[in-house]
């Protein structure tokens, strides 16, 4: 018989955490390696959501992509057409209307809300809170009705087009919209007193996952994730984009500390600043058009289409070859809930483009989980995870 | 169990169906299988504005092995169909699985390399919910769709577990 | 950036190949042999200090040659510029090209998903392996050649692993 070995003799411990998993957020694998509960090592897998959207995009024409850009990051539906659509507008040369950029900012602002809201639930509901869930989802219906008044889907409006907007927006969307931004601070306050002061949940966040803010610049991070260690960027207000320069908000820091519990306070003030900026949009909101008035860009009204010759043929035209634009290559880069978002286009002077690469800010910031995990305890993942605020789809497109 | 050789198929058998049947479709209980945006309805569907708790769902089993429906919510990619089989392998019977959205009826608006194109090339499908997500009152449709069909089950026929079984060898 | 464009030609001269402005863009293309040292020249240099990378794309050009391309966007906080790094690899069998890893600890993971999509080997990478497809998958999907539904082996690979009956 062999001898029973004498403790202490401790070996490591391979876990595996999903990829079926309810706090994973969806289809993603860590390998953890645990020296009793302190982990040694962790290594993300991923790719259980790679669907090849950058392969089907260079079989399809430029307006065919629309509907797989939309599905890249699921909570922010319209943050992705937004800034596709401004990718392809830079590389054709066009500008859109007035009108249809303030609109953009307005369903761009309204998903970054409800995108918040969701990560707040969420997170909230992985460490033991399971309240901000339920009142938070309170507010994002109502986004959710908003975005389904505008063009019918809740989820994915695809209301941006290339050249503007698919249509006007419907009669009372304005009144609701402005309903809505008046009793969003108050609601705020209920989320923001559950638990920005409560002792279990700084417990919980305070210290975990900490990254300097050079650090932060090193491996990539962007948007809210950069912010909350103390990096003083936001591609808002630095390389403005479709008149966010005509708008008045502030960039909330966290502190230097770097923490999750600074990010939270950061994810939480952005709401805030959204609403500020949905405000200003919808009381400044100017008259015009929509689409951009360029027959190689955008579709004829139809009434023209049931009379003109000329206006048939460009409709028919316009919807089987869609539009090319000149051969080169660009890089557009915007500011979504997660971080930057940035889409690399280039384009061979035919209706397909040759490449789209996304520049998704979840792939980016999942690297640097084993820096940050590594020494933790395991429920430390789950805040970490939690407050990197990843989008399975946007990590593996 | 054995009650339907010696009692026969009859009205002791058939009540006793209905009653199980009754009780198995009050009280579905799902397995967390969220893979994409069809998740987000999903967990939706059981947050305040379409409680689920009204039939009783509302609790989301973790472990497959104390759920008896999995909903497969969102595109099915190739790395984790192994997975989901090895989960559905893992529930107990009675099982039912709903195929919700269109990446898992048929693979969806992803005809690519990557994606399996629907899930009931693997797995038996009780209710295909069609979709791009479906709203969340079709996800409530869809069960309850389900439960018609459960409440109609007659598992005690030996007739009916014979194809059942074939069913699960076919697929 | 024109100041980069201008500190390359400066610093690198035999290095630089081209320099397009394209809506705004610059692009410097480059040759691939010192990519490393460029890279650590525009991440130190006080003026133009681009500490940030945002992205590393794999672009195929066939049936050109040469036939794999690699991009690099950097972006800089002090001057919140873009710069464009273009390089043209010179096998065309088998790409290879030196890692930037110890330049910008983020380049990690777009490597190595240049590597599972397109085939570019990277050397001095520290862990170069597959990360979106599974690790036993043949062939490299984003290459113009492969179809988009994906080849014989991709059909196929689920049936290879739970339903091997299916395959004849």
């Amino acid at each position: 018989m062999e001898r029973v070995k004498p403790i202490p003799q401790t070996e490591t411990m391979v876990l595996n955490v999903g990829p079926q998993h309810p706090s994973t957020h969806g289809v993603l694998r860590v390998e953890v390696e645990l020296d009793g509960e302190l982990i040694v090592r962790a290594d993300p897998d991923i790719g259980y959501l790679h669907r090849g959207i950058e392969k089907m995009c260079e079989g399809r024409t430029y307006h065919k992509c629309l509907p797989l850009m939309n599905r890249i990051d699921y909570l922010a539906g319209e943050v992705n057409n937004f800034g596709y659509c401004l990718a392809v507008e830079k590389l054709l040369g066009i500008e859109v209307p007035k009108r249809a950029q303030y609109i953009r900012v307005i369903m761009a602002e309204l998903t970054r809300i409800a995108s918040h809201i969701f990560w707040l639930g969420t997170s909230g509901h992985d460490l033991g809170a399971m309240t901000p869930l339920f009142y938070g989802f309170r507010e994002r219906e109502k986004i959710m009705d908003l975005c389904e008044m505008v063009s019918g889907g809740r989820m994915f409006p695809l209301y941006c087009r290339i050249g503007g907007l698919a249509a006007d927006l419907p009669e009372g969307f304005v009144a609701k919209a402005m309903e809505f931004v008046k009793e969003f601070p108050d609601k705020w306050k209920d989320y923001d007193t559950l638990l920005t002061q409560n002792a279990i949940w700084k417990q919980r966040t305070v210290g975990v996952g900490v990254m300097t803010a050079e650090e932060a610049l090193d491996w990539g991070w962007s948007g809210p994730m950069a912010r909350g260690s103390g990096v003083d960027w936001d591609l808002r207000r630095d390389n403005p984009y479709s008149s966010y320069e005509d708008f008045d908000f502030e960039v909330p820091l966290g502190t230097r500390a770097g923490d999750t519990y600074s990010r939270y306070l950061v994810r939480m003030q952005e709401m805030l600043q959204s609403n500020r900026i949905l405000r200003q949009a919808l009381e400044k909101l100017p008259d015009g058009p929509v689409k951009v008035d360029d027959p190689r860009v955008s579709l004829p009204p139809k009434e023209m289409v049931y009379k003109d010759i000329a206006a048939l043929i460009n409709h028919f035209k316009f919807i089987q070859e869609g539009i090319t634009p000149p051969q080169g290559e660009i890089y557009q880069a915007i500011e979504a809930p997660k971080g930057e978002l940035g889409f690399y286009i280039v384009s061979d002077g035919t209706a397909q483009p040759f490449r789209v690469k996304i520049r998704a800010p979840s792939f980016v910031v999942l690297n640097a989980t084993d820096k940050l995990a590594t020494g933790r305890l395991l429920a430390d993942l789950i805040a970490i995870i939690g407050t990197m605020d990843i989008v399975l789809a946007d990590v593996d497109r | 169990m054995g009650i339907e050789e010696q009692l026969g198929y009859n009205i002791l058998t058939t009540s006793l169906e209905k009653l199980v049947d009754w009780g198995r479709k009050n009280s579905l209980w799902p397995a967390t299988f969220g893979l994409a945006c069809c998740a987000i309805e999903m967990i939706v569907t059981a947050a305040n504005r379409f409680d689920i708790a009204r039939f009783g769902m509302e609790a989301f089993r973790a472990s497959p092995r104390q759920a008896d429906l999995m909903i497969v919510a969102g595109t099915v990619t190739k790395k984790m169909m192994p997975a989901i089989q090895r989960i559905y392998d893992q529930m107990t019977e009675p099982k039912w699985v709903i195929a919700m959205g269109a990446c898992a009826c048929s693979g969806g608006i992803f005809d690519s390399y990557a994606v399996v194109q629907g899930i009931d090339l693997y797995l038996p499908v009780d209710v295909y919910i069609p979709g791009c997500p479906p709203r969340p009152e079709g996800l409530l449709y869809g069960i309850l769709k389900l439960h018609e069909k459960i409440l109609k089950d007659p598992f005690l026929t030996q007739q009916y577990r014979d194809k059942l079984a074939a069913r699960r060898e076919a697929a | 950036m024109q100041k980069a464009a201008e500190l390359l030609k400066k610093q690198f001269a035999s290095e630089v190949v081209e320099v397009m402005d394209y809506r705004g863009d610059t692009t410097v293309v480059v040759k691939p042999g010192r990519i490393r040292d460029i890279c650590t020249a525009l991440r130190d240099d006080p003026e133009v200090s681009f500490k940030y990378l945002s992205m590393i794309a794999a672009l195929d050009y066939a049936p050109q040659s040469p036939r794999f391309a690699l991009a690099y966007n950097l972006y800089s906080h002090k001057n919140h510029d873009r710069l464009t790094l273009k390089t043209y690899l010179e096998s065309d069998t088998s790409p290879a090209i030196d890692s930037v890893v110890p330049v910008w600890s983020t380049a990690d993971w777009h490597e190595r998903e240049a590597y599972d999509l397109m085939g570019i080997k990277f050397k001095g990478h520290p862990n170069l392996q597959r990360i979106l497809l599974p690790l036993d998958w043949k062939g490299h999907p984003l290459r113009k050649e492969v179809p988009q539904r994906g080849d014989q082996a991709a059909l196929e690979w689920v049936d290879r692993k739970i339903r091997p009956e299916r395959i004849k």
